[in-house]
């Protein structure tokens, strides 16, 4: 049944294509809405089951040789995040119904892409077997890259979706390096087999090499500094694509997979200081950057950076809660239970809030912020979600985000002092990353409400004139918002129900030492520290925002060529630059150059072969004496060749080079070949008679006499060449392993083929195969000709 | 070869001298094909001689006549000695003996007494015609083009 869930939305989009054609006056997301609603209904039942701490998994066969199986595995994380795509799919596609026209938008293309996306992610969430989940993995770059450039005539979404395709690409494939290697160590693909047999190579180098190559995965996935910089040209997409891939469920691929690995890596010191050190920095540097955006959905971009930054910081460090095994009351699960609780606050704020920018764009026609403002009174109910979702976000009281900013500040301090992973020298900094990072939360939240509702009114500006959203586009936020509210003042409805059992599967070694995990969120913690960090981040974000049009300006001064976006760009080009570079430098086109690279690498992989497996050797015993004639002929062989190389005429080189098939022929008759001394001398005349044809019919500028030039290269190389096939030659000569085969035609062409001349048996019978072929490279030959001669005024460029 | 193959000078002498060394050549050629299975020849010289007299008679007439004394379209002939050859390759098959099995006999034959006779000599044909249909292809070809 499981495997049926994960495929449902990849079957039903199947048949959009024709519900679309079929059904033109029904907009197509209603059928759509259907997929998600039935996989919520149908996903909730577990709920139950996991609670108890049971877990499901059913198998599904798919190369079982090389071990790759469809498991699919649901426990507390997994039904987690299958709720949240699942749920937050319902709204986005109800949603979607309103904000894209069934007229003028290419909905089958939308929609299509759309549950592809969301097979793919439930297949993530829900795969036991890595390969598998990297399948999935990849299905959401792809359909992430198509949901990215869905207005493909558009210049900027086709760049986005480049990028981000670049970027979570290179880290799906930097995974799959991780997976083989944690596979090759632990002997399965299963993540459950992977994690029991721990003990047996968690020592292993290749290890951290493992757990540094699924980081990468999730960083770029889950755009953790410095691979970020695609989320927000990301934006280009249709907006409830951002709600739903780039805020709740796509970015949140990266967290599953920290999270999910987390039990096989999260003991190792490295993992804690890469994820909870690379997500406060992201925190921090999100934050920093939302504040100088002017667009409504680049600021959101931003937030999500800066958020994910923060649920990834706390999911590394709730790896402290692993070191510490005598600690009874497991002070250090906090951290975990904060992460899972602000990943489900966030899925449900930014959903709301992605979703209310579409509306202004919707309903004004711009998200830059200077033509905005003004706008509460015009759109009530959008400024409502949009206040409620920027508190949250903010962490302002008595909505959701307040309390897992407070669950965050305790983490933070909790595991700062805890002197664990030598945090007494630097751990103050997570604290203050932490709290810098929130006071520009507090900021460009305030930001957003600001100059979009507020402020001075500019409605001249806008491109239509602006009024309230229909009511079917506002279902959606009001459900998130609402939910906002609900969770911030019951926070203890979902503890039990989702969190414990998210956090039971992250931490499995907290519950077999024997701990407790104690999810109990608390609205009032009291007077404490984390209260007092509050006042400070609320208090100097006021002040911030108030001043903010005096300190603006500071962000200009940092160069240009100091973002990462121009470092990507420029790292780009520079590598089309220098891969053109080469290709020109190499590739000259000319043959000549082609031919030194060849016999330069013959002569490299010679020469060094030759010389590391000392295979050379010289063994005078097979040599024969020598004749005179031989010597006569040698002489007048190299004479003739070397003439060759330094005649002024290429009619001499041609006739000296007949000198040299004769003198070769008459090695031959030497040599005792007579069959051969006969072809030799044949052909060679045929040659030399073809060579003057192809003199006579010369241009006349070429024929004039020159002699080639010298260069010195192409003189070291020829040599080279010649030195290492002697040296071959005389080694293998004297090296000879084996005694001929030549004996058994002696012995059997009398009896076996009834024929006298070897030679000629061997060609027509013992090998007749080869001289088969041989005539038939003939006939090609002069089929090849005759083509070439008789077709070339018909078509070709000659003439 | 501006003007190809176009006879426009009076060689008595060659051309007399042609007529008759041409069969010579030819008598060779086939003394060389036949005698090919024991002593030095065989297929391939025995095309090649072939050829050469051919071209003799090229070069001393023309294209023309050349077509008018053997109207051969050489590139059949090509075609002709590839099929002889699989043809006797494959001949093999039929007796349930692998593909390029030569069969050979000693026979008794009413002119030339007991004779050996040897499927390899077919193939040599094969061999004979390529070479031949190949090399004055090559040569016609050429020598037709301007």
């Amino acid at each position: 049944m499981l495997h049926l869930a994960i495929l449902l939305p990849l079957l039903a989009s199947l048949f959009i294509p024709f519900l679309y054609k079929q059904f033109r006056s029904v907009h197509t997301g209603w059928f759509v809405l259907l997929v998600p609603l039935t996989l919520v209904i149908y996903f909730s039942q577990y709920i139950s089951q996991t609670m108890a701490g049971e877990t499901v998994t059913q198998s599904m066969q798919w190369i079982p040789s090389l071990g790759i199986n469809f498991v699919a595995y649901l426990d507390g994380l997994g039904l987690l995040f299958a709720l949240l795509i699942t749920g937050i799919g319902t709204l986005v596609v109800l949603y979607s119904i309103y904000y894209l026209d069934a007229k003028k938008e290419a909905l089958h293309n939308f929609y299509v892409y759309l549950l592809l996306f969301m097979t793919a992610m439930l297949g993530i969430v829900l795969s036991d077997n890595m390969i598998v989940l990297y399948m999935f993995w990849e299905m959401t770059s792809i359909s992430s890259f198509l949901l990215i450039g869905y207005w493909y005539e558009r210049e900027r979404s086709r760049y986005g979706a480049q990028k981000s395709m670049l970027i979570t690409v290179f880290g799906g494939l930097s995974m799959l390096g991780g997976i083989s290697i944690l596979s090759l160590l632990s002997g399965s693909f299963s993540i459950r087999e992977s994690f029991s047999t721990l003990s047996t190579y968690s020592d292993d180098p290749l290890f951290l090499v493992a757990l540094v190559l699924f980081l990468l995965a999730a960083f770029t996935k889950s755009a953790q500094f410095p691979f970020h910089i695609w989320l927000p040209d990301a934006m280009e997409a249709p907006t409830p694509v951002s709600a739903y891939l780039h805020s709740a469920t796509m970015v949140k691929a990266g967290l599953y997979l920290v999270a999910r690995m987390s039990p096989i890596f999260a003991e190792t010191p490295l993992w804690f200081y890469l994820v909870s050190g690379v997500g406060m920095f992201t925190l921090f540097w999100g934050s920093l950057n939302a504040v100088k955006q002017v667009d409504l959905k680049a600021i959101l971009a931003y937030s999500t950076i800066s958020q994910l930054g923060l649920i990834m910081s706390l999911l590394g460090l709730g790896a402290a809660a692993l070191q510490v095994e005598a600690l009874p009351d497991s002070l250090y699960t906090i951290a975990t239970v904060a992460a899972v609780f602000h990943l489900i606050n966030h899925a449900t704020f930014k959903g709301s809030l992605f979703m209310m920018a579409g509306i202004v764009d919707h309903e004004t026609g711009t998200r830059d912020l200077r033509k905005l403002g003004g706008l509460s009174q015009l759109m009530p109910v959008t400024f409502t979600i949009a206040m409620i979702g920027t508190l949250s976000m903010a962490g302002v009281p008595p909505f959701n985000g307040f309390l897992s900013k407070e669950m965050f500040l305790t983490g933070v301090n909790q595991v700062s002092e805890s002197g664990l992973f030598h945090l007494e020298t630097f751990g103050f900094l997570f604290p203050l990353f932490a709290v810098v990072g929130s006071i520009f939360t507090f900021v460009y939240s305030l930001l957003i409400v600001y100059r979009t509702f507020l402020g001075p009114k500019q409605h001249d500006k806008l491109p239509k004139k602006p009024h309230e959203a229909p009511l079917g586009m506002l279902v959606s936020p009001i459900f998130l918002a609402s939910l906002v509210i609900l969770i911030g003042l019951f926070p203890n409805l979902l503890s039990n129900t989702l969190i414990r059992p998210a956090v039971e599967a992250i931490l499995p070694q907290v519950l077999a030492a024997g701990g407790e995990i104690d999810v109990h969120i608390k609205l009032w913690h009291g007077f404490n520290t984390e209260l007092l960090f509050t006042f400070i981040i609320i208090t100097v974000g006021f002040l911030l925002f108030k001043t903010f049009p005096k300190w603006q300006s500071l962000y200009h001064r940092m160069p240009k060529s100091f973002s990462l976006n121009h470092q990507y760009d420029g790292l780009l080009r520079r590598g089309e630059n220098v891969s053109t570079g080469i290709h020109d430098a190499v590739m000259t086109g000319y043959m000549r150059s082609y031919l030194v690279y060849i016999f330069g690498f013959i002569v490299l992989l010679v020469l060094s072969s030759l010389f590391f497996f000392d295979a050379f050797a010289f063994d005078v015993d097979p040599l024969s004496s020598i004749s005179t004639y031989e010597i006569i002929l040698v002489l007048v062989l190299v004479s003739s060749a070397l003439s060759i190389t330094f005649a002024r005429s290429r009619l001499t080189s041609i006739i000296l080079l007949g000198v040299a098939g004769y003198t070769v022929a008459l090695f031959f008759v030497l040599f005792r070949a007579p069959d051969l001394a006969l072809t030799q001398l044949v052909i060679e005349t045929v040659s030399v008679a073809l060579f003057l044809l192809v003199f006579y019919h010369m241009p006349e500028i070429s024929r004039k006499e020159e002699r080639i030039k010298f260069k010195l290269g192409n003189a070291a190389i020829s040599i080279l060449v010649g030195l290492s096939v002697t040296l071959v030659a005389l080694a293998s000569l004297s090296q000879r392993s084996f005694a001929s085969i030549a004996k058994y035609y002696i012995d059997n062409v009398a009896d076996l083929a009834a024929g006298g001349n070897m030679v000629n048996v061997i060609l027509v019978d013992f090998r007749g195969f080869d001289t088969l072929f041989e005539i038939s490279v003939l006939a090609i030959a002069g089929l090849g000709i005759y083509a070439m001669i008789h077709f070339r005024k018909t078509g070709g460029i000659d003439k | 070869m501006k003007k190809p193959m176009k006879k426009n000078t009076n060689d008595v002498i060659l051309e007399s001298a042609t007529t008759f060394i041409t069969f010579i050549i030819f008598l060779f050629a086939v003394y060389l094909f036949f005698a090919g299975h024991y002593t030095p020849g065989g297929g391939f010289i025995g095309g090649l001689v072939t050829s050469s007299a051919l071209v003799l008679i090229l070069l001393a007439f023309d294209i023309k006549t050349l077509r008018q004394i053997l109207p051969f379209d050489y590139k059949m002939v090509t075609a002709v000695g590839m099929l002889i050859a699989v043809l006797t390759a494959s001949g093999a098959l039929l007796f349930n003996v692998p593909f390029f099995t030569h069969a050979h006999g000693y026979f008794e034959l009413p002119l030339f007494g007991k004779t050996s006779l040897h499927t390899a000599m077919l193939f040599d044909l094969g061999v004979y015609f390529v070479v031949v249909g190949v090399t004055m292809t090559i040569i016609q070809t050429i020598g037709e083009s301007d």
